[in-house]
């Protein structure tokens, strides 16, 4: 496979994730917090098109499926009836990439049927509709976080690197500080002294405030480099020669020469601020039940029973690592492009 | 040596900068370990008054910066409320935990990249540098709580060795060589995670550094010159290749402290990691102190390793110093 085509790949990859997180209400067949308590951790559903009589169906179709004894978590298909696919059905509210209501699901199956493609957890909730909602939180919080460390980054870097003198120097050994602690330590820190127990949309706020906010320090450092080298350019001595402000000559001679730096450190920084966010959720210090990110789903498997027998469990770490590998070879193709 | 001390003059002074801030941060910070007892109707107003009094809490806040400070030189750096006792001999056996668990996984993590990546940096093309290359990439997209999750699934399922924790049951009662195995078999699972964990990285930029040296001019002359390979390899490339890398050390151990406190969390291993969030879930502010100051410690005495080596390794440095 050639480069080229390889990072064409990866960011149709990462577009097709994106929108799928975006258009999560639609795609999933349920409400991601609707509990089932009489199906906890059941497996996947089979997609069937073979009824039990040995008819082929063109219309795929599921079982219905049932706890073989209360408590025992072995699940059977009972045949007796059997709940065709229908697209296009009319389901639970939801909002479309937040904004615009809806009731209309891509797929579904009649009531009382239900069709569990990735099993549930356990309060029976639908994994599919849970990975899919998830995603909003999981992968939404990697770029703003990345949006906010770079905004930061960018214009103290750019504030120390232009003015010099002690802006630069107060910025730099204020960065020293930041970047002597241990990334994960220091998101630990900043978190420990926000309030525990806070509602889901303000602890997903919190959550990239914190992870944006407390890492401005590498790109600002990266940034100033840049900057340095840029002040001393003939072109921008020329354009301040003339008079031009110091508004000026940033936004125009400076900051484009900054945007390929940016745009390479995004790649690398998104993938680790999802990670920050699964990994603080995972945890319990961030994004809380009953509202589905990829880390809270994950912590189910620090029961060992969980872990060991159910896989389907494992679903949101294993999205984690095609969504890395397109990031990551986005980043690779950045750096192969820009001379940064 | 000039150069060595003020390293240590440097990070001497981080240390007291992060310590200062994070006192700060977490002395801002909305509520404290008694705002929760509040909650409780058992305990009346004056009796939270009371406590906050005893442990110091209704001071100004640089006399309770001072107050932390002495505490600090003491070797106490503070009261932890949960446990009722100064968080120290809390923290010191959590710091050699950790120490154990980074050190054995550096060293090993080092150990094994040098070598796959000079090797890779020999082989530009082929199914070597092809499986290397996807191997790598592999291992740098799965997510270290995958990883971590991933190995204990293992550990459960096949039994190969213990999953979770350091100690065997009963380990108190056991001879001095057999405790040593029996921490050694506890250290397989999380040492594993954080050598899977770095090592791409390493090997990664061993490789880039090595083929760089190998490029290098007076290293084509020596190859010229028909100077066996394996000769031209250790004589003359990695000590040229050295310098970057041993910068990289003192940066690898950033990375690797932060995956460690993931795995000692997941693997439930005494050290830091657990410790510090307990200190969270507890809001024991001067108990997330400890670990955060720990880590700052651990990475700063690392720099200045790095930093030594550095110096004994590169003559130009040392030429540079003096």
């Amino acid at each position: 496979m050639s480069r080229r085509a390889g990072s064409t790949l990866a960011l149709g990859a990462l577009a097709a994730v994106h929108l799928a997180a975006l258009a999560a209400g639609f795609l999933a067949p349920y409400d991601p917090t609707e509990q089932n308590r009489s199906l906890p951790y059941a497996p996947p559903a089979r997609l069937r098109f073979v009824d039990a009589g040995g008819t082929f169906h063109l219309r795929p179709f599921v079982y219905p499926m049932a706890e073989q004894g209360p408590g025992s978590g072995v699940y059977g298909d009972d045949r007796r009836q059997a709940y065709p696919v229908h697209f296009l059905v009319p389901g639970a509210p939801y909002r479309f990439a937040g904004l615009l209501r809806g009731r209309v699901h891509l797929f579904g199956v009649d009531e009382p049927g239900r069709i569990l493609l990735l099993g549930t957890d356990g309060f029976g909730r639908d994994q599919l509709s849970r990975l899919l909602h998830g995603a909003q939180i999981s992968l939404f919080a990697g770029l703003t976080a990345t949006t906010l460390a770079l905004g930061v980054g960018w214009l103290l870097g750019t504030l120390s690197g232009f003015y010099g003198g002690w802006v630069d120097a107060a910025l730099m050994r204020g960065s020293e500080l930041f970047l002597a602690l241990p990334w994960l330590y220091l998101l630990f820190a900043v978190r420990a002294v926000l309030p525990l127990s806070i509602p889901p949309e303000r602890a997903f706020l919190l959550l990239v405030l914190v992870i944006g906010l407390v890492d401005w320090a590498r790109p600002a450092r990266l940034v100033r480099g840049v900057v340095l080298s840029a002040r001393e350019r003939n072109y921008v001595l020329a354009a301040r020669g003339f008079g031009a402000s110091d508004v000026y000559l940033i936004r125009r001679h400076i900051a484009p020469q900054t945007f390929g730096l940016l745009l390479t450190q995004a790649a690398l920084l998104v993938p680790q601020y999802i990670l920050a966010e699964v990994t603080l959720s995972f945890l319990g210090l961030g994004v809380s039940e009953p509202v589905p990110s990829w880390g809270n789903m994950l912590a189910d498997l620090q029961h060992y029973h969980v872990l060991e027998s159910c896989w389907w469990m494992w679903a949101p770490g294993l999205v984690l690592v095609p969504v890395f590998l397109a990031y990551y070879a986005l980043s690779e193709a950045l750096d192969r492009a820009g001379p940064a | 040596m000039v150069r060595l001390a003020r390293r240590a003059l440097h990070g001497l002074l981080l240390l007291i900068g992060v310590s200062a801030l994070s006192f700060l941060l977490v002395e801002l910070a909305p509520g404290d370990y008694f705002a929760e007892m509040r909650l409780d109707p058992r305990v009346s107003e004056a009796t939270l008054r009371t406590l906050r009094s005893r442990y110091g809490l209704d001071r100004p806040l640089p006399e309770r910066y001072l107050r932390w400070v002495a505490s600090l030189a003491r070797g106490e750096l503070g009261y932890s409320f949960a446990y009722g006792q100064p968080v120290g001999p809390l923290l010191w056996p959590r710091v050699r935990n950790t120490l154990l668990l980074t050190v054995t996984a550096t060293a090993l993590a080092w150990m094994l990249a040098v070598p796959l990546g000079a090797w890779w940096a020999t082989r530009r093309r082929g199914p070597v540098n092809a499986g290397l290359a996807g191997v790598t990439a592999a291992l740098l997209a799965l997510p270290d709580l995958v990883l971590a999750l991933g190995l204990l699934l293992l550990a459960l399922r096949t039994g190969w060795f213990p999953a979770g924790g350091m100690v065997s049951l009963g380990h108190e009662q056991m001879a001095w060589s057999e405790r040593v195995g029996d921490v050694a078999a506890h250290l397989v699972l999380p040492v594993t995670a954080l050598v899977l964990g770095i090592l791409p990285v390493l090997v990664r930029y061993v490789r880039a550094g090595v083929a760089d040296a190998l490029d290098a001019p007076f290293v084509r002359a020596a190859r010229a010159h028909g100077i066996p390979p394996r000769h031209v390899m250790f004589r003359h490339a990695l000590p040229a290749a050295a310098n970057p890398l041993i910068s990289l050390f003192g940066l690898s151990l950033a990375g690797l402290l932060s995956t460690s406190l993931l795995v000692e969390v997941v693997m439930s291993w005494p050290g830091l990691g657990p410790l510090l969030l307990e200190a969270i879930l507890a809001r024991d502010f001067y108990l997330v102190l400890g670990p955060v100051l720990a880590s700052t410690l651990l990475l700063v005495s690392g720099n200045l390793v790095a930093d030594a080596l550095l110096l004994a390794a590169d003559p130009r440095i040392r030429a540079a110093g003096r």
